[in-house]
C-alpha cells in the first residue's frame, strides 16, 4: 500500500449486492479498495477505512442486517471503529452500522410499504466529517436510493438527541422517499468517524450514471483515509 | 425445552405494515380502531434447565430477535423438557 492509494476494506456478506460497484467507485477516487469475506476475522492489514455496502445480506431475514451483524469479520470491523477507524455504510450498511449499534436508531420498512428506487436529492448538513468534506454546507446531492427499508426512525429522546448533537449529516430534499423521521437519509455516531447512509453513492459517480454527486461522498472517505494512512507510515 | 418467543413493535414507534392491514380491514367492514403486527419466534433449547433456558431466551431476544429500540419482547416457556 502507498499512502497516495489509501487500502479500503469492502466486506462481502452472504447477500451483499454492490460490493463491486463499491470497490469500483472507490478505485475511481485513487483508493485501493480490498473485497474482504464475511467469514475472515480480521481486516486486511493497513486497513484506513471500512465500507459495508448495500444488498440483502442474509435475505433480510429478522430485520434489515440483524444476522450480518454476527458475522465473524463484524467483531474486527467493531473493533476498528471503537480505536477511531473509518467506517461507512450504504444502505444495508447502514442497517447492519444501526443493528451493530455502531449507529444510533433503526431502519424500518418504507411507509409507502413499497421498494422504492430512484434519485433522490439530498441535502448536506455538515461538512465537517470525513465524509462530506468535499461537499458545501446545504450542497444538494442527486443520488439513486433502492431500498424497501430505509425508513430511519427511534424513540423521540433518541431523535431529539441525534438534532441536538447534529448527527444528522444528509437529508432528503423535497419529498422524503420512505418517511424517515426529520427526512434523516444519513446519520453520523458522536465521535464522528461511523456514518451510515440510505441513498448509494456508488452508484453515482460518473455522470454517465445520472450523476457523478455521489463521487464527493467516496472521495471525501477516500481524502479522509489517504491522511490517516499516511500518519500510519 | 420449548418456547415461544413474541416481538411486538413497541408503543409509540409507527408500524407502517400494520396500518396497512388497518386500512384494509376497514375497507372491508370491519370497525378497526388499530392493528400492530409483530412476530411470533418458536424455540426449541437443548437444555432442560428452566433458569438456563430463560437466560438463554431473555439473551437472545435481547440480542438478535429483537431490536430493543423498537421492538418488545415476551417470552414464555411452552413446554418443560
Amino acid at each position: 500500500m502507498t499512502p497516495n492509494r489509501p487500502k479500503i476494506a469492502v466486506v462481502t456478506f452472504l447477500g451483499s449486492l454492490d460490493e463491486h460497484d463499491a470497490a469500483w467507485a472507490l478505485a475511481a477516487m485513487d483508493a485501493e479498495p480490498q473485497l474482504v469475506w464475511h467469514a475472515e476475522s480480521e481486516l486486511p492489514k493497513d486497513t484506513a477505512a471500512v465500507v459495508l455496502p448495500g444488498g440483502f445480506s442474509y435475505g433480510d431475514y429478522l430485520r434489515g442486517g440483524a444476522i450480518a451483524r454476527f458475522a465473524p469479520i463484524m467483531e474486527a470491523v467493531i473493533e476498528f471503529a471503537a480505536a477511531g477507524g473509518l467506517v461507512l455504510g450504504i444502505c444495508n450498511g447502514f442497517q447492519i452500522l444501526c443493528e451493530a449499534r455502531l449507529l444510533p436508531g433503526v431502519l424500518v420498512r418504507n411507509a409507502s410499504l413499497s421498494f422504492v428506487c430512484r434519485d433522490v436529492v439530498l441535502r448536506v448538513e455538515r461538512t465537517d466529517t470525513p465524509f462530506t468534506a468535499r461537499c458545501e454546507q446545504g450542497q444538494r446531492l442527486r443520488i439513486p436510493i433502492k431500498h424497501g427499508y430505509g425508513n430511519f426512525t427511534g424513540s423521540d429522546e433518541l431523535l431529539a438527541e441525534l438534532e441536538e448533537k447534529k448527527q444528522v449529516v444528509l437529508r432528503y430534499h423535497g419529498e422524503n422517499p420512505n418517511g424517515s423521521a426529520f427526512n434523516i437519509a444519513g446519520v453520523i455516531n458522536e465521535a464522528g468517524n461511523v456514518m451510515g447512509m440510505m441513498p448509494h453513492p456508488e452508484h453515482a459517480v460518473d455522470p454517465l450514471l445520472g450523476s457523478p454527486d455521489g463521487a464527493l461522498i467516496l472521495a471525501s472517505l477516500a481524502d479522509a483515509a489517504r491522511e490517516r494512512s499516511a500518519v500510519l507510515v | 425445552m420449548k418456547a415461544t418467543v413474541y416481538v411486538r413493535p413497541k408503543a409509540g414507534i409507527k408500524d407502517p405494515q400494520g396500518e396497512a392491514v388497518r386500512g384494509s380491514l376497514a375497507k372491508s367492514g370491519f370497525d378497526i380502531v388499530s392493528v400492530r403486527i409483530g412476530r411470533v419466534v418458536d424455540v426449541e433449547l437443548e437444555t432442560s434447565e428452566r433458569e438456563k433456558a430463560l437466560a438463554e431466551l431473555q439473551q437472545m431476544s435481547h440480542d438478535l430477535l429483537a431490536n430493543p429500540l423498537i421492538e418488545s419482547y415476551e417470552i414464555e416457556l411452552t413446554e418443560e423438557a
